[in-house]
């Protein structure tokens, strides 16, 4: 089997096993829907208070709102993905036996992650962004090059999410337990990543700062290509360095990692 | 494990079936009560110390716990940075309405946070386990994996609360004063109807436990936030069909000296207690339908 068409079948893998849990899509699709309510009532109070705040009219706001509930699990904003199984596996020490294997064990896992990715755009990002559309007024591009551009954005910001998300899981190679990373982890994610509110509405140097981290390029980079508020080759690259760079401190911490590794047990 | 078979005939759901008729049901509903306290208080009293073997992982935990919920009025901070009034309320206002649903949320998640497994627990038939125990079953799926780490959750609520109280200027009535402790008794205990009505859920559908995250974590964010924030179908649905309205807005704008929404009488900011004891008996009879309606996964 090629390389191309292993790792192709890993994705494929990936969508399909988060393509089984209907029931859960479907639950899932519901909570984005409540909270994208919730919060697009907060927004318009928000910037009924102060008209153009971040740079965002009313419909941008909104649209950031409804984008952001769509993109949630599509960029695992909170974590939950592939990283899980890894620290159980670092963890137990079936890791071993995934070392043996003749395949890359950081592609292996970016794959699966990308079929995961693409079965929660159409899964969970869909319905909640067409629910926001009819029932608020939003400001979505009509011109299917924005759109792709913005799936560009995505894919770039999937993969940022991936290696941050590697480097957890890693971290369970000298911790043992890696609750305590993914928790934080969690928690950078959420408030970093613009999930909670938009990173230009945050102020001053706490602005500047979030903006520069790797987390804005999960949700506010790629909305904001789409909502043409950011030239989509600037936030590319700033998309492309992050990743590039948190790939390969993986790569670097993987082999120091899998020298030391110690498989205990006969 | 069918019920619809002879089973054994102490089961749980043949004791209950049988009380209806029996002269002694009420003394053995209480017994059942006590039974299921003294259960769930020995079961959490294991998970604490089983969690307290690693003290330092349970500060770092406790501490996330607490860093992670206070991240929402974290949030509301950055707001109130670039505005005044947020739906017509100050700052200090809606840290009231926030700390009193985070406290009352809390106190629930505390109490039943692990109510959301029961759905895996259908999924991959451990639930059978729990029904052979001579314990009742509500009270091993809420005493499980009982986490003392969620008193994170709980400190943030008390300490925003603590400030709004402090930031307010309140004329302090001894009415107000007793409405304060107990609407968020009332509201952890309509909280608590909503876990046990969507675990009751979850018998149904499986694994659809996202949908009581909706409203659970949903309600208690809604709740942090001014009823003039929302539509007005929106507030009309949280106050007579789901009453969360009842866990912190209709009290706390009694105690605020606000406006009620929808036009509502004094009254009901008094309402909470009565509102909780009939959500807890609705969620106590769908948890019992969805217990009856319960089929294992089979072979």
């Amino acid at each position: 089997m090629g390389t191309g068409r292993l790792y192709t079948a890993v994705a494929l893998g990936g969508f399909r096993r988060y393509a089984t849990y209907r029931t859960a899509t479907a639950a899932g699709v519901f909570t984005n829907t409540v909270f994208g309510l919730i919060l697009a009532y907060i927004m318009t109070a928000l910037w009924d208070e102060k008209p153009h705040l971040g740079g965002y009219d009313q419909a941008q706001a909104l649209s950031y709102v409804w984008l952001s509930q769509a993109l949630l699990m599509v960029v695992a904003t909170m974590g939950g993905g592939f990283e899980d199984e890894l620290l159980e596996r670092i963890r137990t020490g079936d890791i071993a036996i995934d070392l043996y294997r003749p395949a890359d064990l950081q592609l292996w896992w970016l794959a699966q992650d990308a079929g995961r990715a693409l079965f929660h755009l159409l899964g969970r990002g869909v319905v909640p962004l067409a629910f926001g559309a009819l029932c608020f007024e939003l400001a979505l591009p009509t011109d299917p090059l924005t759109w792709l551009a913005f799936l560009v954005a995505v894919a770039l910001g999937v993969l940022v999410s991936f290696s941050i998300r590697y480097l957890v899981a890693l971290s369970a190679f000298w911790l043992l337990d890696g609750a305590g990373t993914a928790q934080m982890s969690m928690i950078a994610g959420v408030f970093c990543s613009g999930m909670l509110l938009p990173l230009n509405v945050f102020p001053g140097v706490l602005g500047e700062v979030v903006r520069a981290l790797p987390w804005s390029s999960l949700i506010q980079a790629p909305v904001d290509v789409l909502l043409g508020t950011a030239d989509p080759l600037g936030t590319y690259a700033f998309q492309a360095a992050w990743a590039v760079g948190l790939l390969a401190l993986g790569r670097l911490l993987q082999s120091a990692a899998t020298r030391r590794v110690v498989v205990q047990g006969g | 494990m069918d019920s619809s078979t002879d089973g054994p005939v102490d089961g749980p759901a043949d004791g209950r079936s049988r009380t209806a008729v029996d002269p002694w049901a009420r003394q053995r509903t209480y017994t059942r009560l006590s039974d299921g306290l003294r259960a769930y208080r020995m079961i959490a009293a294991m998970w604490i110390r089983s969690t307290m073997a690693y003290r330092a992982s349970f500060a770092m935990t406790t501490f996330g716990n607490f860093a992670a919920t206070g991240l929402d009025f974290v949030a509301i901070l950055l707001m109130y940075s670039q505005i005044d009034r947020l739906g017509g309320y100050s700052l200090p206002e809606v840290a009231f309405l926030y700390g009193v649903s985070a406290t009352a949320f809390g106190l629930t998640d505390l109490a039943l946070g692990s109510m959301d497994r029961l759905g895996r627990r259908v999924r991959d038939g451990t639930l059978d386990t729990l029904l052979v125990r001579p314990v009742p079953v509500l009270a091993q799926v809420a005493a499980d994996r009982f986490a003392l780490r969620r008193l994170g959750r709980i400190t943030q609520g008390l300490l925003v609360f603590g400030y709004a109280v402090t930031a307010l200027d309140i004329t302090w009535t001894p009415l107000k004063l007793l409405l304060v402790p107990l609407m968020v008794l009332s509201g952890a205990a309509i909280f608590s109807a909503v876990f046990v009505a969507g675990a009751a859920f979850q018998f149904v559908a499986q694994d659809a436990s996202e949908v009581q995250n909706s409203f659970t974590y949903g309600g208690s964010t809604l709740l942090q936030y001014p009823p003039t924030v929302f539509a007005k179908d929106l507030v009309r649905g949280v106050t007579f069909v789901l009453p969360l309205a009842f866990v912190n807005w209709l009290p706390a704008l009694y105690v605020l000296g606000r406006p009620y929404p929808l036009d509502l009488p004094a009254w009901v900011a008094f309402a909470p207690p009565l509102v909780a004891a009939g959500c807890c008996v609705l969620a106590g009879a769908a948890w019992r339908a969805g217990l009856r309606s319960y089929r294992s996964t089979g072979s």
